[in-house]
């Protein structure tokens, strides 16, 4: 075992009521960005949710290490059912710092959430786990909806967090990590 | 009657009891509102007049059946919401069913009975005030701590399991607190009333609140307003309380409708939209 990862993942298999990924076997450290690739149906979602303890795990392990805190960005959208939370206390939920958020959304952090657009919401989502004081961040299809200048921005925080924390991106914007990823994991079909 | 006769020291435990509950019933119902369950809070308060009355029937407080029915009720909730609102509604009535049988077959259970459908808060005293106090204490000190968990819980679920903790506690703990305050209010209140001004407020404040803190005050202004209003017209109308309260909270209700429709139309739209 990798003493020094965050996260150990052994001969996983997991899934929903039945085994959707794996088996797969990797380690996550810190300072690692990891690009989660593979087709459509591959369990890339279905990963990220075993890691978070979302899904159900058919065999292998997932071992922690001790006080490990993780943070996912699930693919779906917030389940907001017009709940009048403004962007600033759905910030305060995670812990995240709201300091660092682009220009154009940064006025609208008083804003209800239901009011804001989808790329709005959706940055809104990201930067609420991205930038919550965790050591592991999960990200699935971060940059849905969200506009060209909120792309590079994200991407310009995950490089700025790399040396402390380890983050496992999955993208279908393939150039949206180009450079920064340090590490593919390729699952296949 | 006359307004002036309000002020009769004997109306002022009443008006307290209303203005406790007043105050934190909204509150609860954002809480409720959040995981969509309302339907729960009308079940549970008919089940706490059922057990008002089978408790006075066997000569204890009427609070102590109200408070043990609806917590009992709560704790079995896991598996009631499995059926969905199916559970809720069998609940609600047969909560309502107990409770009529007991009304018509035992004598003693007849004021009460009328007390919880009408919702006769005048003839409230200091035991209702007590156990709204010592209710509004336990809400005080619990739900700074248990806000953030539920919106936290709704907005990002995989926040607790992947720090290992389970939701159930922090759900448990607010379904006794909801049902221990319902159970309190229809004993002061009535069924209705109780049920009224944890739907309405809530409802309004979802609408039209600027944010959760916000929609909190909106919904306990909205409120009181109606409680005072209610509280006076029953007053000087020599009505039963909990119709007209509820009837003030529905004018509210559409008031809001129309706010809300007011507001859309003269807000500027965002940018990016």
């Amino acid at each position: 075992m990798d003493d020094n990862a965050l996260l150990v993942v052994t001969e996983l298999s997991a899934g929903y009521e039945r085994p959707v990924v794996g088996p797969v076997s990797f380690s996550v450290r810190r300072g690692e960005i990891i690009t989660v690739r593979g087709p459509n149906g591959s369990g890339k979602s279905t990963l990220l949710n075993a890691l978070a303890g979302g899904a159900r795990t058919f065999s292998g392990t997932v071992r922690r290490q001790p006080g490990v805190r993780i943070s996912h960005q699930q693919q779906a959208a917030l389940p907001l059912n017009s709940v009048p939370l403004s962007g600033r206390e759905l910030l305060a939920l995670t812990g995240a710092d709201a300091r660092g958020l682009p220009e154009w959304i940064g006025p609208l952090v008083g804003k209800r959430l239901d009011r804001l657009s989808g790329g709005q919401l959706q940055f809104m989502q990201v930067w609420a786990c991205l930038k919550a004081p965790v050591d592991v961040v999960l990200l699935d299809e971060p940059t849905n909806n969200v506009d060209p200048p909120g792309v590079a921005h994200l991407r310009q925080e995950i490089a700025a967090m790399q040396p402390t924390h380890a983050i496992l991106v999955i993208s279908h914007d393939y150039a949206f990590l180009d450079g920064i990823s340090t590490r593919t994991l390729s699952l296949g079909s | 009657m006359n307004l002036s006769d309000i002020l009769d020291p004997m109306f002022r435990w009443p008006l307290v009891t209303g203005v406790i509950f007043a105050a934190l019933l909204p509150i609860l119902g954002m809480y409720l509102r959040l995981r969509e369950e309302w339907l729960a809070a009308l079940a549970l308060a008919q089940v706490a007049a059922a057990g008002s009355l089978g408790s006075a029937i066997l000569g204890l407080p009427p609070q102590a059946g109200a408070l043990a029915c609806a917590c009992t009720a709560a704790a079995c909730k896991g598996w009631i919401a499995k059926t969905g609102n199916n559970g809720y509604a069998l609940l609600m009535i047969s909560g309502w069913a107990a409770a009529i049988l007991m009304l018509a077959n035992v004598p003693i259970a007849e004021h009460l009975g009328h007390a919880l459908f009408d919702g006769q808060l005048y003839f409230t005293g200091v035991t209702h005030v007590a156990f709204g106090a010592a209710f509004l204490l336990v809400v005080a000190a619990v739900m700074p701590w248990l806000s953030r968990k539920l919106l936290l819980e709704r907005m990002f679920p995989d926040f607790f399991r992947a720090s290992g903790l389970s939701a159930r506690r922090f759900h448990l703990i607010f379904d006794l607190l909801i049902a221990a305050g319902l159970a309190l209010a229809t004993a002061s209140i009535g069924v209705m009333g109780a049920f009224g001004l944890v739907f309405v407020p809530s409802m309004i404040a979802y609408r039209i609140g600027p944010s959760w803190r916000g929609a909190l005050w909106v919904a306990t202004g909205i409120s009181l307003l109606a409680y005072a209003a209610a509280f006076v017209l029953a007053f000087v109308t020599d009505q039963p309380f909990g119709p007209i309260l509820v009837f003030v909270l529905a004018g509210f209700a559409v008031f809001g409708y129309v706010a809300q429709g007011v507001f859309r139309q003269t807000a500027p739209a965002l940018p990016g939209r």
